[in-house]
Formats: structure tokens, C-alpha cells, sequence
């Protein structure tokens, strides 16, 4: 804990200006555009890679190494939220059940 | 007076605060961690909202890496947002400015997710349009309070929750179930397949460039199997509930 830096929280007042602007890059301009219809058609498909691009990597590597064992909490924890997705459909069991394999297997057995 | 929709936002993001503020608990034990000083991280944890930006920066800032830099490793690892608003667009361009950037900064991954999938096309009717926009916001407000809550309870708790628990883990399995509930059709299911595959073999990328690589394969391919006789799978993905594209 040290002093407060001012150049610090400029860089901090930066980086929020960015979440800003990324976020809202295409609602800047007025000027009326359409977006051609094969644009608008891949579009659907951008939710899903993006959620996958960041969970397949979180699950099944490490550092983006492959895992090469088995014992990894993680891929049980997975198997065992899917399944619940799949059974009960709750997102918020999903996140339990996973999380009631990934601890004790983590924590217990150092997996 | 508060439109029904901005109670479903709030309602359909709370579902998913446990992974959600496991991730900012993590982010805010990190911040701890990294030596900045304390009111840098209470500005941080509070106003930035962006995760992976944060976790970004503190290597920068703790090795005291120009302004400059810090900033532009934010706007790369932020990129992906550039993409949801080219696809957020038609949603919110009935909006003045102002609104217009305050929903901008109100939207996060799980929030662009939990959107297009209730509102698959932006509406024409005003009606459409304040049920929409009270979605946004009740959703955005929700996903920013259990986020900034939650780093606030990581600073606090930093001494006493090692990283090595990895409750970060939960935000994994939450967006797991997400992703799963938007995996409609055959196509989608395929597309999710070919981003976290192209996620994988991306990784060496540096600044989480592998996450738009792998949207950028999986949009190429979904349109790619659209084009080429995948017909029956398209029959099949929109008879049924969900697909409605």
C-alpha cells in the first residue's frame, strides 16, 4: 500500500475510456449504414464462439499447454456441470454441481 | 416508471452472479496482489469493468510499463467488444449519444450473451424498442453491481483467499451453462466446437487476440456450412423451440 500515484489513476481513467469506446465503437456515428445480410447472418453465430473461445481454453489447457493427464479437477467438474445443464437446465446448479466436484478434488487430492 | 423487461435483465444476469463474482472476487484478490496502491485498485475495481483488461494491466503496472502501453494492451484484449457492438448496433441506434455510451460501457460478455439471445432481432415497434432497452440496462446494472461488490469483497479479502482455491472457476462454469443454453442448432453447436478448437491452437497469441481469431473461424465456418448444403441441419435447427433466426 503505497502513496497514491496520480499517473496511476490517469492510466485507470484510460483504461475506462477504452471499455467505453471498444464497446460503443459502432454506436458512434449517426450516419444511417445497413450492415449487408451475410454480415448480419454470421453475426448470429458470435455469442457462442466467443463463449467458447474462452471456456474450452479455461478447461482443457493449462497456459495454453494441452493437459496431458487425466487428473485435472477441472474435466470432471465440466462433465458434471454439463450434465446438470442438461438434466435440470439451472445455471445456477450448473454452477454448484461443477463447483461441489472442482473443490474437493482440488483441494482433497491436489488435482 | 420501470419496464417488466429491466426486472427479467436483472433476474436472467443475477442467475449467473455466483461465477460472475467468483471471477471478481479472483480479480480483486489479484489486484491486491499486484502491489498497486490502494486507492488505484478501489478506481479500478469500481469504474474499468472489464476483467481481462485488469488482470491485463497488472503485470504492466506493477513492471511500470508506460501509460501508453497499459492502454494499448486494454484496447487489444478489449477488441472483442468492437465486434458485439457492430453486431449491437441496430439495437440501440434510436438512442442519443450520451445513452448510447453509457449502454456501451454497461455491456460486458455475459450481458451481449444474455441479450441477443432474448432478442434475436432488434425490434421496429417503440414498444419493442422499451422492452429492449430496459433489458439492456436491467441486465448491465446488474452484471456492473455483483461485478464491482464482488472485487471490492476480493481486495478485502486478499489475505485470506489464495489463489490456488481457484473459485475463479465458477465464472468458467457459468459461461459453460450459457454457452450450452445458446447452442440451438446444429450449426451453432458445430461453430462453438471450431471456436474453442481455434481458441486452443491460437493461445501462443499474445493479448487474448486467439478469442477474436476463433470468432472470426467460427462466423467463416458458420456461413461456410450455411452456403454448402447444410439445408437439412437448418430445417432441423429452426423447427424446434429455439432458433429463431
Amino acid at each position: 500500500m503505497s502513496h497514491v500515484d496520480l499517473a496511476t489513476l490517469v492510466t485507470i481513467a484510460g483504461m475506462t475510456l477504452i471499455s467505453v469506446l471498444t464497446r460503443s465503437f459502432f454506436f458512434l456515428s449517426n450516419k444511417a449504414w445497413e450492415l449487408p445480410a451475410w454480415v448480419t447472418s454470421g453475426l448470429k453465430y458470435a455469442p457462442i464462439a466467443a463463449l467458447a473461445a474462452v471456456v474450452v481454453p479455461e478447461i482443457v489447457t493449462n497456459g495454453g499447454q494441452l493437459i496431458a493427464t487425466w487428473k485435472d479437477a477441472r474435466l470432471f467438474a465440466a462433465a458434471v456441470a454439463l450434465a446438470w445443464y442438461f438434466w435440470r437446465r439451472g445455471l445456477l446448479g450448473t454452477i454448484l454441481a461443477g463447483m461441489a466436484v472442482y473443490l474437493p478434488l482440488r483441494l482433497g487430492l491436489g488435482w | 416508471m420501470r419496464h417488466r423487461e429491466f426486472t427479467v435483465g436483472m433476474r436472467e444476469m443475477a442467475a449467473l452472479g455466483p461465477g460472475i463474482a467468483a471471477w471478481g472476487v479472483m480479480t480483486g484478490v489479484a489486484m491486491v496482489n499486484s502491489g498497486l496502491d490502494f486507492v488505484s485498485v478501489l478506481v479500478m475495481s469500481v469504474f474499468v469493468f472489464a476483467g481481462s483488461s485488469q488482470l491485463a494491466a497488472l503485470p504492466l503496472f506493477a513492471a511500470a510499463a508506460p501509460t501508453w502501453v497499459i492502454l494499448a494492451t486494454a484496447l487489444c484484449v478489449n477488441l472483442r467488444f468492437v465486434v458485439f457492438s457492430l453486431h449491437l448496433r441496430p439495437y440501440v441506434m434510436h438512442l442519443p449519444l450520451p445513452t448510447r455510451l453509457l449502454k456501451g460501457y454497461l455491456f460486458a460478455d455475459l450481458s451481449y450473451v444474455l441479450f441477443t439471445r432474448r432478442f434475436p432481432r432488434p425490434a421496429h415497434d417503440a414498444p419493442g424498442k422499451a422492452a429492449q432497452d430496459a433489458y439492456w440496462t436491467g441486465s448491465g446494472v446488474a452484471s456492473w453491481l455483483i461485478w464491482a461488490i464482488s472485487s471490492l469483497i476480493g481486495v478485502a479479502m486478499a489475505a485470506s483467499v489464495p489463489i490456488a482455491w481457484g473459485l475463479g472457476f465458477a465464472g468458467t462454469l457459468a459461461l459453460l451453462g450459457i454457452t450450452c443454453s445458446l447452442a440451438t442448432s446444429r450449426l451453432r453447436t458445430v461453430s462453438a466446437g471450431i471456436a474453442g478448437a481455434a481458441a486452443v491452437a491460437a493461445y501462443a497469441l499474445p493479448l487474448k487476440l486467439n478469442i477474436l481469431v476463433a470468432i472470426a473461424a467460427a462466423v467463416a465456418f458458420g456461413l461456410l456450412l450455411e452456403a454448402t448444403g447444410a439445408k437439412a441441419s437448418r430445417d432441423r435447427a429452426t423447427a424446434p423451440v429455439g432458433d429463431r433466426e
